[in-house]
């Protein structure tokens, strides 16, 4: 039977059209899943944790009438489903009301804080991924020497040991003792009131204002915590890049370069790592992600102003707006990079569009 | 590996560039000869509005941006001084007091200061009801009639009507706390916000109150530029302030929590007073010759509470068996050592009444005796709730060691300061350890919240240290309490509250353990920082550097 080729072209066409709806039906689908899901987990912890938010409001002193007075205004004497209702409406009306703790809506200090966590897990990603992917290639290529023990054993250190414990030890030693690094927080407070940041990283800022003291300064100050979530990442990103690369060097395609005669930088660098870098964009991006939500931890040992300092310092003192403000926009976040490192994969890998 | 020595080289030009860059930068940090920096805790900052903070931190802050009618003297904290008031006159029936203003007084932001702006300072913390107001509100004054009782005579004369003949001394110390601090009017009223009224709150306006949480509308030494919560607090000098100008040009509070980390900051210079250093830190940096510490009593004092709810805590012998279990000398010598001497009275030294009486001594055997009066000779297990945070971890600790020696067994149940006072003031614990400081700079204050229970029931409205406990407390205590309050007498008043102490001492579910001492390590650079009486007198203006 013969098909005119412009139905078979019309053909293909709508299938893929069939795919990219389905494909964006199903990640509604998730989103939809998983934006309730955040929202009830943080509504009942919020209700779970054993703080009184009255005390948030108000601090430790107050006196009996105007606790009372504040927890009806906070609706807190309101039956639980009611003021789920009402926690739901809010959220889906992206209005998280004012935190308690700043006084200020929750989206300004989200605003403020979160482009301090985008630049660390920015930098963190970039160190984690620049020095991961040759460490990883490296060990793939030389499977099996010195070389890749090593690799494995750094990366099995930088995943196995607690990152806030490293991140004690490296502030003791370089800050402390060698004074290598800046104290921790952002920027020193010499600069704190003569650089104005513009775009909110502070790197960039500084370069293109041509401050090259403040940019020295705030290099100072991101270095380890970034150096030490980069090493986190490079741990997961090594690993995985001597896998891919693994599989890669197993292929058909470089037996058949190495017969041309090409030259093994070429066949590695150019053919082997460009195919495995195809599912790396994935691991990259997940690392990242991962480094969104996940320095926590480093941001609080260093100071760090930034959004998982400020959903720390708002859970323990059950500041539940700013907690659930937080979470959504973590949350968001992380719904965006899987769904954009899913259609870079789809973008860059041909089979995968097609099932 | 000739392959990846290309690439190598790279990385490794990469990181000597990168050592090259931190070398570069000064090794040690000095912080800017006109700021100061302090190391501080400030977590507790939840608002900065005078008429509504009631914190540690918020009060030293208010104290050095805000100006008051008077203030504590601090070289007798029995006596009062005025501030923006130049004299003051109590009429005969003890009801009103009147207070004269220094002439020619401005704001930061210009405008002059008036028993207008007095009057009106007075009227939105009484109408705005938020924490600190009892303070004011304790003397009759109510939203209906704050306009006629705190009053502006003329432009100069600020007018105070009290609804019973207080004690003078009682009345002006509660006119040194932050509460009354004076607002700038002109200014806060060019940024109140509407309110829709209602049964809680009749007014259309929120006095400024949104605006005041992080602005500022004072005439202190210095104004306050900005606050961050949990990450700084920065003060900007005041030129128009009518005291001596402050030499510095700016003081930054810097959010840091632990001791450890404080000292870290200021052996490298990147601090120059560290204020919550524990013992060890504070040893180490009192043998540094480039550092110097200073301590002053604070009126904070720690102790345990027995919650009268548990049928064994509530027996009087176990009670007084308590007392007699706690390693006193222990504590003095290690875990307060510096930070604190051993009290057992609840109004802190240096308060009018103040009894310096430490009776109680760590005696096994004595407590096992009246361990088994109250017939639990065998013991008994008991809970306690316990902040993860020292010195009280280590309190905590010391006393279930010795509480075990007489047979009981305390179980330990940490938890963060906010949860342990939810549980704390739900009165669900069994017992309690942890401080109370003084609300304001007058006996009243802690002889209130330890003697005072006027309902017993789960309702009760008046939440004191004794209702919390659940303590019945007898009748003849409440009722002397109350009457010190009218006592003019200072001598007299001081009697009544040494004996009302000595009945707490005896009977009170309380073990009094010790009063804070406040430290500080600075740079030795520093010249004239000192810590004040109390926590709302640490004063920066006086500091240079």
């Amino acid at each position: 039977m013969s098909i005119p080729e412009t139905s078979q072209l019309a053909g293909r066409k709508r299938a893929r059209a069939k795919g990219w709806a389905s494909t964006i039906a199903r990640f509604l689908v998730v989103m939809v899943t998983t934006y309730l899901g955040l929202l009830a987990v943080t509504f009942f912890i919020g209700r779970v944790i054993p703080i009184d938010p009255v005390l948030a409001v108000l601090g430790d002193r107050a006196p009996a009438h105007v606790v009372e007075r504040v927890r009806e205004e906070m609706g807190l004497n309101r039956p639980l489903y009611v003021q789920f209702f009402y926690y739901i409406r809010d959220a889906l009306t992206g209005n998280f009301g004012t935190s308690v703790l700043t006084t200020n809506p929750v989206m300004a200090d989200i605003r403020r804080v979160f482009p301090a966590t985008i630049e660390l897990a920015t930098v963190g990603t970039l160190i984690g991924s620049l020095v991961g992917v040759p460490l990883g290639v490296l060990a793939a290529v030389k499977r099996g020497s010195i070389a890749d023990q090593v690799v494995r054993v750094v990366g099995l250190i930088g995943y196995s040991v607690p990152i806030f414990w490293l991140a004690l030890l490296a502030l003791l030693f370089f800050y402390a003792k060698l004074q290598w690094i800046a104290f921790p927080g952002r920027i020193d407070i010499v600069y704190e009131y003569s650089f104005t940041p513009v775009t909110g990283f502070y790197l960039l800022d500084s370069l293109w204002q041509g401050q090259w003291d403040v940019f020295v300064d705030v290099f100072r100050h991101i270095i380890l915590p970034a150096g030490l979530l980069g090493y986190f990442s490079l741990a997961y990103i090594s690993r995985m890049t001597r896998s891919f690369m693994l599989n890669e060097l197993s292929q058909e395609y470089i037996v058949a370069a190495r017969a041309k005669g090409l030259s093994e930088t070429r066949i590695i660098w150019g053919h082997a790592l460009r195919n495995a870098a195809v599912p790396l964009v994935t691991v990259i991006a997940l690392s990242y992600a991962g480094l969104l939500e996940g320095s926590v931890l480093i941001e609080t040992v260093f100071s760090w102003p930034g959004l998982g300092l400020y959903i720390t310092n708002s859970l323990q003192n059950a500041d539940m707006n700013a907690v659930l403000g937080g979470t959504i926009i973590i949350g968001s976040v992380f719904i965006a990079i899987n769904i954009l490192s899913d259609l870079l994969y789809r973008t860059l890998d041909p089979r995968t569009r097609v099932r | 590996m000739q392959i990846f020595s290309r690439h190598m080289r790279m990385l490794t030009t990469g990181a000597a560039m990168s050592l090259a860059l931190l070398a570069a930068a000064p090794a040690f940090a000095v912080t800017p000869a006109d700021t100061l920096v302090e190391g501080f805790a400030i977590d507790d900052i939840i608002t900065m509005d005078p008429g509504e903070a009631f914190e540690l931190s918020t009060a030293e802050v208010t104290s050095n941006t805000y100006d008051l009618l008077v203030r504590l003297d601090l070289n007798d904290t029995s006596k009062i001084v005025g501030d923006l008031a130049d004299s003051w006159t109590v009429s005969d029936d003890g009801l009103t007091y009147t207070f004269k203003l220094k002439q020619g007084l401005k704001f930061a932001s210009g405008n002059p200061i008036t028993a207008d702006d007095v009057a009106f300072s007075f009227e939105r913390a009484v109408k705005l009801d938020k924490s600190p107001a009892f303070i004011l509100t304790q003397f009759g004054l109510s939203g209906d009639n704050v306009t006629e009782k705190a009053k502006a005579a003329d432009e100069g004369t600020f007018v105070f009507t009290v609804d019973k003949p207080y004690a003078p001394s009682f009345v002006l110390n509660c006119l040194t706390a932050t509460v009354a601090s004076v607002v700038d009017k002109k200014l806060v009223l060019e940024h109140v916000a509407a309110v829709t009224p209602s049964d809680e709150y009749k007014y259309d306006n929120d006095f400024g109150n949104a605006w005041l949480k992080t602005g500022y509308a004072g005439s202190g030494a210095f104004k306050m530029r900005e606050w961050r919560a949990n990450e700084v607090v920065v003060l900007e000098r005041n030129d128009n302030y009518h005291g001596t100008k402050a030499p510095l040009t700016r003081v930054i509070y810097r959010h840091m929590k632990e001791s450890s980390g404080q000292r870290l900051a200021l052996e490298a210079g990147d601090i120059d007073i560290a204020r919550n250093l524990e013992p060890g830190d504070l040893e180490a940096i009192s043998k540094n010759a480039d550092l110097a510490t200073t301590a002053a009593p604070k009126g904070t004092v720690y102790y345990i509470s027995l919650n009268q709810k548990n049928e064994n805590l509530a027996k009087p012998e176990v009670v007084e068996a308590f007392k007699y279990l706690v390693d006193y000398d222990a504590i003095g010598s290690t875990l307060i050592k510096g930070i604190g001497d051993i009290h057992q009275t609840f109004l802190p030294k240096g308060v009018l009444g103040e009894l310096d009486e430490n009776p109680y001594k760590f005696d096994v055997a004595k407590a096992k005796e009246l361990l088994a009066k109250a017939g639990l000779a065998d013991g008994f297990t008991v809970t306690m709730d316990v902040r993860n945070t020292q010195p009280v971890t280590g309190i905590a600790e010391s006393f279930q060691q010795t509480l075990g020696q007489a047979g009981v067994k305390l179980e330990i149940i940490p938890g963060d300061g906010k949860q342990t006072l939810t549980k704390y003031r739900a009165r669900t614990h069994d017992m309690y350890i942890g401080q109370w400081g003084q609300d304001y700079f007058d006996p009243n204050s802690n002889s209130e919240t330890f003697t005072i229970n006027p309902d017993n029931s789960d309702e009760g409205k008046n939440k004191t240290l004794a209702w919390r406990n659940a303590w019945d407390v007898p009748k003849e205590l409440s009722d002397e309490s109350k009457a010190a309050l009218l006592e003019k007498d200072s001598a007299k008043r001081a009697d009544m509250y040494k004996s009302l102490q000595k009945a707490v001492l005896e009977k009170g579910p309380f073990v009094i353990i010790f009063q804070q001492t406040e430290v500080a390590g600075y740079s030795a650079k520093l010249k004239d920082f000192k810590l004040g009486p109390s926590f709302d007198t640490n004063y920066v203006g006086p500091i240079s550097k």
